[in-house]
């Protein structure tokens, strides 16, 4: 089958309808990079352009999504930079759903017991502060930071790439499987702290089944557990992500316990009912020991299948995250050339008669002093007009060094 | 923010090569890895047995005895009911609470329905409660009810005795009436209106009591001064709403101070006298008064002690099942092979 084509001599139009030729019936997701004014067409009708910004000008480079300054660039955007980012995403978008599909299930079991009047179950600054500041920063460096392989190992494992372009991370089977953990996460999220508190006291007597001792237990529950998760979703944790973890919970506690502090129950009562309720029911273990419940419920299932699903069939990504961690040496990083020049050509030229591309490829125009390199296509031999395969000589090191731009 | 030495050529545009930049921040890579899971797991199983262990233990010390009023009709005073009671002796706080069945104080409206601004004693709210408390704030001469709203109207009213049949007849248990709510409760969150040199009562005129209420809410209690008003404890702990619709409330402590209750009650016959103003037949709902002993960990409440051993046993099998996997599969990294 034909895996490659090389169209040459089309104009802009033409380049731009083989890239919907190719969108179109092969259902792919299409890139297309090019350094000139006459590649703008290509790179606006491709899901992604890639622009090159250099000789040519800056045509290309602002009407593309990504742009940079070597072709050769294009290898790390797509298997480093590409794969962290959708695998960044796929977490964002599977943790975010998790969370918030955990703290709404909740509500549906305490309708079974409040008359099903729609009595939320959470007090209301924790609804209002739950996606705005308790959750919010842990998922943003996750989405900003995670990386399963460092950019050397993406280099050296190219197939790493793979998962991507099969779309494994966030399809219907994922996300419906994380909606199944969080009606199992809110099932035990409600029902641990109902069994554990419905029936007793305080340990001095007085009393802990009150609603808003339950919204606080909850609350503290749903957090912990989240943040939990996080934890077991995180592959690469920098000082930030543990500031931004770290702090969150924190920062749950904190505000908790001024929303309920007595300063601003004085200013607006209404506003603020859950006066004291932080202070009366987490100085009893047997909260503490319920949201202990609660969380292995919750997270060790998650540890025990992604152990189950890591010893029976890992992933590439897996195995070579295990490689990395057993080797700790990096990867041998790819070859680069040993100098470094500034070139002045930024196209790649191919030709369909026979004299160009051996004048083209010989720098001549330039008026440079090149070394004189076996010419491409013997001048006496023609292979086309004798209806004969063509022979391209093979690429040396040398002359691959000299055509690179 | 400009740059101390501008750079120029073609390399000018070039993102700095720091480690934020590049990603390549020093950083935590945890794996999953054999010697980190099991071991968790088999610990985490010991501990969640050694604490269901621990609590049953605990649990299985405290009493609970509940006196169930068998007749549910009618609103007649209840006679006595004799129950045998064999506490032992154990030095130990006895607790009365009343336990109410299918009342939802947890529903959304009815929760709703209460001014926090006139329980703290804000003077403005007194005379106007806020219009949350519909259609009990006002009565039908449109004088301002104190306190408004259908949580406090529905005020549990029953009351308790409990007599202790001696050698030398009949003796009422002494109870304490104190003490019974949250510090916050009592302290902060409800506080009578301010009264300069004036009485309770001169306090709260121009307001008047809630429809379904057979006393001033500045005479609820006719033996101590002190509880009366919006600090009154048995409005206070009805105040505090109920999570679910069966709960129970605190009414009264064991006053133990005098013989023969300093170590709690002693065995013997007792009866319970219960006067029945709160009416359930309306809601089918039940009452019952429940006497019980509490620990460090609370009333007696089987559900965590065994949920903690039920789970460690679960975390027991499935770390035996994950030992099982990976000696089969993963030991030695023989699944990582490319």
């Amino acid at each position: 089958m034909c895996q490659t084509v090389i169209c040459c001599r089309v104009t802009p139009l033409q380049k731009a309808q083989v890239v919907k030729v190719v969108k179109k019936y092969k259902q792919a997701v299409t890139l297309a990079i090019g350094d000139g004014a006459n590649d703008v067409s290509m790179i606006k009708t491709a899901h992604i352009g890639v622009g090159i910004s250099g000789q040519e000008g800056m045509q290309a480079v602002l009407s593309s999504d990504f742009s940079f300054a070597q072709f050769r660039y294009l290898q790390r955007l797509l298997l480093v930079h590409g794969r962290w980012s959708y695998l960044r995403m796929s977490k964002f978008l599977r943790y975010f759903f998790l969370k918030n599909f955990t703290f709404t299930f909740v509500h549906f079991w305490y309708a079974f017991f409040c008359g099903y009047s729609a009595q939320p179950v959470y007090d209301d600054w924790f609804s209002t502060c739950y996606n705005l500041v308790y959750t919010a920063l842990p998922v943003l460096a996750l989405s900003l930071f995670d990386q399963d392989v460092n950019g050397r190992w993406s280099f050296y494992y190219p197939k790493l790439y793979i998962p991507g372009q099969q779309n494994m991370y966030f399809n219907k089977k994922s996300f419906l499987l994380c909606m199944m953990q969080s009606c199992y996460n809110s099932l035990v999220l409600f029902f641990v702290p109902y069994g554990a508190l419905h029936d007793t006291v305080r340990q001095d007597g007085r009393d802990i089944t009150d609603y808003q001792t339950f919204a606080l237990l909850l609350q503290t529950c749903l957090i912990i557990v989240v943040n939990t998760q996080m934890f077991l979703d995180t592959w690469y944790w920098t000082g930030i992500n543990h500031f931004f973890l770290w702090g969150s919970m924190a920062a749950y506690f904190a505000l908790t316990f001024t929303l309920s502090s007595n300063g601003l129950f004085f200013i607006f009562p209404t506003m603020f009912q859950f006066l004291g309720t932080g202070r009366n029911s987490l100085n009893q273990p047997n909260t503490w020991l319920i949201i202990f419940l609660a969380c292995l419920l919750c997270i060790l299932p998650v540890v025990a299948l992604r152990f189950i699903f890591l010893q029976t069939s890992p992933t590439i990504n897996d195995k070579v995250r295990y490689k990395m961690r057993r080797d700790e040496v990096p990867a041998i990083s790819p070859r680069r050339p040993a100098t470094r020049r500034v070139s002045t050509r930024s196209s790649y030229a191919f030709s369909h008669s026979q004299g160009y591309g051996d004048l083209v490829t010989s720098q001549k125009f330039l008026g440079k002093k090149t070394p004189r390199r076996p010419l491409l296509f013997g001048q006496k031999e023609h292979p086309l007009g004798e209806n004969q395969p063509q022979l391209f000589r093979t690429i040396t090191e040398e002359s691959e060094e000299q055509q690179s731009p | 923010m400009g740059k101390e030495k501008s750079k120029s050529g073609p390399l000018a545009r070039r993102p700095d090569n720091s480690a934020f930049k590049q990603q390549r921040l020093p950083a935590w890579s945890p794996m999953l890895t054999a010697s980190t899971v099991l071991p968790f797991f088999y610990l985490l199983a010991l501990i969640c047995m050694l604490l269901g262990v621990w609590l049953l233990l605990t649990v299985q010390r405290t009493q609970e005895i509940k006196v169930r009023d068998s007749r549910l009709q009618g609103n007649l005073p209840r006679e006595r009911q004799r129950k045998d009671l064999s506490d032992p002796s154990d030095p130990k706080d006895l607790f009365y609470l009343s336990s109410l069945e299918n009342f939802h104080q947890n529903l959304r409206r009815y929760m709703d329905s209460r001014d926090d601004g006139q329980m703290v004693g804000r003077k403005r709210s007194l005379k106007s409660p806020s219009s949350y408390c519909k259609p009990f704030d006002f009565d039908a001469n449109g004088v301002p009810i104190a306190p408004c709203g259908a949580v406090a109207n529905s005020m549990f009213n029953d009351s308790f005795l409990l007599t202790y049949y001696t050698i030398n007849g009949p003796s009422v248990v002494p109870l304490l009436r104190k003490g019974l709510t949250w510090y916050t409760d009592k302290n902060i969150k409800y506080r009578n209106p301010k009264a300069d040199n004036q009485t309770l009562a001169e306090v709260f005129e121009g307001t008047t009591q809630p429809s379904f209420w057979q006393k001033p809410v500045y005479r609820l209690d006719p033996f101590d001064p002190s509880n009366n008003g919006f600090i009154n404890e048995d409005l206070i702990v009805w105040m505090r709403e109920a999570a679910f619709p069966n709960f129970k409330k605190l009414y009264g402590i064991l006053y133990r101070a005098n013989k023969p209750y300093t170590n709690g009650l002693p065995a013997g016959n007792y009866s319970a006298t219960i006067s029945y103003n709160f009416p359930v037949q309306y809601f089918r709902g039940r009452k019952e008064l429940v006497l019980t002993t509490v620990s460090w960990f609370g009333g007696q409440n089987h559900f965590l002690p065994i949920a903690y051993l039920v789970t460690s046993s679960l975390i027991l099998l499935t770390a035996v099942v994950l030992t099982g996997v990976w000696w089969k599969f993963g030991k030695d990294g023989k699944n990582m092979a490319e």
